[in-house]
């Protein structure tokens, strides 16, 4: 018998009695979850995508033309504010960052758009650690790094590529060898990334002209607040023009732009916002079911006299319970799910500790205040109008 | 337990001036009028009269499960017309009942149930409750169904559980609501009879409402209601009428 201090567990030992009851109930969190986290995982997926690339350099500032809302977007910037930029008190470096998309027709018949990131080499301070040892072999002419999470591209494709034994691809009528690999795998834009010299970027868009680079990349001297130097490159810089903010900045601009400002994002952030009230109406018709399931039995305890706080603290035993357990199975196939949606798209689809945790919380929080709406009735009625 | 001294210590119920109605706006209708009757200490009364006479509704005003609108309910020197929730809570700790229908829960065992009826006093000694419930098991002649479940105990053994329940806390008034209804009659005369004889006992209050007459017999008092009014108050175990509030109509 199943005795815990201070009174019976009747919560739990109400939900084991019934099977069926218990597993539709369960069923009915789970599934709650799948949603939930199905939306997210989408939502996710175009943050990820838009925050991935942002990954390929280091800097503290970025110089931006005006109307440039993403990486890719808007006009170029004169290179002449590079110096401008070296000018200014407190800029320690600064480097030109060219980005444009390549469409790569595969040897399979298929078509890839690939993101080229273009920076010269012996920008070291630019360049993120992890790719420290194998940029400077992009010195040589028509050399890149391939993105080995790009869309359509086999992944045992770049498997022991090396700069002795490249993959060779053909990228605006020339012949590339692809001498090591990056990993930052399709998004909304692009199917894949390529990292290139500038030598190498200029050379694959031949209407590109090294003066003209998409951003302009700025460090500040050590110990140095960029926001101190970002206000001092906003005086120094014709603002009508050029944007500048830190990095951090400039990406989370960007990915309110895409959530925001743009169809997908706009209908992600409704998806999530549905699936979330879907979710709740679901968890709050399993409370309420399970409440009305048990109203004689409630209504015999209050004929006894128990009062109203003896009820809650049953529901609310119920409520922690199910969206427990109902997480569990929920969490599992959601995670399945995200597998089985990156394979078919490439899309980065992770299931992250604070997702989970964040679903986990949203559930118990649905399941208690379900279960206290659903035990007002009780507290409204006379007993003998419930038998 | 402390008792109100503010009427006479053998009246535990007394009931003045009673009415209620049922429904609201147009389709508001009265169903009991102008009800008086005083309810014995230790004793068994019986509410009689035909379907829809009121006789549960009279119950369930008396035992707290029904708001009390108009007129006076004076359970346990309580009055019922207007008491808050909280008093209502306490008053119904001091008293047992007895459903029609078992009423007992579904997922507890038979000691589990009767429990719950100690438990609403407080948690307290675990092990002294389940004494306490095991020996009330054991004086309904359940002693070797401890830790059934109720789907797995027939009707007069679920009824004999409820009486437990109702019992295992020495309950002030015990209120039972056609208790036998559901039962053949062996197992309906032997559940009254257990409610009866441990109600004598312990000097309980029983109130029953029933129109099985099998259990007539046993009853101290028989009131008798039609349409909502007291129509007769008899007393079968004293030779003669005494009452003074029969009223013929």
């Amino acid at each position: 018998m199943t005795l815990l201090t201070g009174r019976l567990p009747i919560g739990w030992l109400q939900l084991a009695h019934s099977r069926t009851r218990l597993t539709a109930a369960l069923a009915g969190v789970a599934f709650a979850n799948i949603l939930v986290f199905v939306q997210l995982g989408i939502l996710g997926s175009l943050n990820d995508s838009t925050i991935a690339p942002y990954g390929l350099f280091e800097a503290d500032i970025m110089i931006s033309s005006v109307d440039a809302n993403t990486l890719l977007d808007g006009s170029n910037v004169a290179r002449v504010r590079l110096f401008q930029a070296l000018a200014v008190p407190g800029v320690s470096d600064a480097a030109p960052l060219y980005i444009q998309n390549v469409e790569w027709s595969r040897p399979d018949g298929g078509t890839s758009t690939l993101q080229t990131v273009g920076l010269e080499p012996e920008a070291a301070a630019f360049i993120p650690s992890r790719l420290a040892d194998v940029i400077p072999q992009l010195i040589l002419p028509n050399t890149i790094l391939l993105d080995s999470g790009t869309r359509g591209l086999a992944r045992e494709a770049l498997e022991g590529v090396t700069p002795s034994t490249p993959y060779r691809l053909e990228l605006s009528g020339q012949t590339i060898s692809a001498i090591g690999t990056v990993r930052i795998g399709g998004g909304f834009t692009a199917d894949g990334s390529i990292y290139a010299s500038d030598q190498t970027f200029l050379n694959l868009f031949q209407n590109r002209s090294s003066a003209a680079p998409n951003h302009i990349l700025v460090n500040v001297d050590e110990g140095l607040d960029p926001d101190v130097v970002v206000a001092r490159l906003q005086e120094a810089l014709p603002t009508d023009v050029v944007k500048i903010g830190t990095k951090d900045d400039t990406a989370a601009a960007d990915l309110a732009y895409q959530t925001t400002e743009r169809p997908t994002g706009i209908i992600f952030g409704f998806g999530v916002i549905i699936g979330i009230i879907v979710g709740i109406v679901i968890v709050y018709q399993v409370l309420s079911t399970d409440v009305a399931d048990h109203l004689r039995e409630y209504a015999t305890f209050k004929a006894m006299g128990y009062a109203q706080r003896f009820f809650l603290g049953i529901v609310l035993e119920e409520a922690v319970i199910l969206a427990v357990l109902g997480f569990i199975p929920g969490v599992l196939i959601s995670w399945g799910l995200y597998t089985g949606m990156a394979a078919a798209t490439g899309l980065p689809l992770e299931m992250g500790i604070g997702r989970a945790l964040s679903v986990l919380v949203g559930t118990i929080l649905a399941c208690v205040l379900s279960g206290v709406i659903a035990t007002r009735r009780l507290a409204a009625a006379d007993p003998a109008d419930l038998f | 337990m402390a008792r109100d001294m503010s009427q006479p210590t053998d009246v535990a119920i007394a009931v003045n001036g009673l009415d209620h109605h049922f429904g609201t706006g147009e389709a508001r209708k009265q169903a009991i009028f102008d009800v008086n009757l005083q309810v014995e200490r230790g004793k068994l009364t019986i509410l009689m009269g035909p379907s829809g006479s009121g006789k549960t509704t009279v119950l369930t005003l008396m035992g707290c499960l029904r708001e009390v609108e108009e007129g006076s309910v004076n359970l346990l020197g309580t009055e019922l017309n207007g008491a808050t929730e909280a008093q209502l809570v306490g008053l119904r700790r001091r008293l047992g009942f007895i459903f029609q229908a078992h009423n007992l829960h579904e997922s507890l065992t038979a000691t589990q149930n009767v429990l719950m009826g100690l438990q609403v006093h407080g948690p307290g000694d675990q092990r002294k409750q389940i004494a306490a419930a095991h020996h009330m098991l054991a004086l309904v002649g359940l002693e070797d169904r401890l830790d059934y479940l109720p789907g797995s105990l027939s009707g007069g053994q679920k009824q004999r559980v409820a009486v437990a329940r109702a019992l295992v806390s020495n309950p002030d008034v015990i209120f039972a609501d056609e208790p036998t209804a559901a039962l053949d009659k062996d197992s309906g005369r032997t559940v009254v009879e257990m409610l009866k004889a441990l109600g004598q006992e312990r000097g309980t209050t029983t109130v029953m409402v029933t129109h099985d007459n099998r259990i007539l017999e046993l009853a101290d008092r028989i009131v008798t209601l039609e349409e909502g009014r007291l129509v007769r108050d008899e007393f079968p175990r004293r030779q003669t009428l005494t009452s003074a509030a029969v009223k013929e109509t």
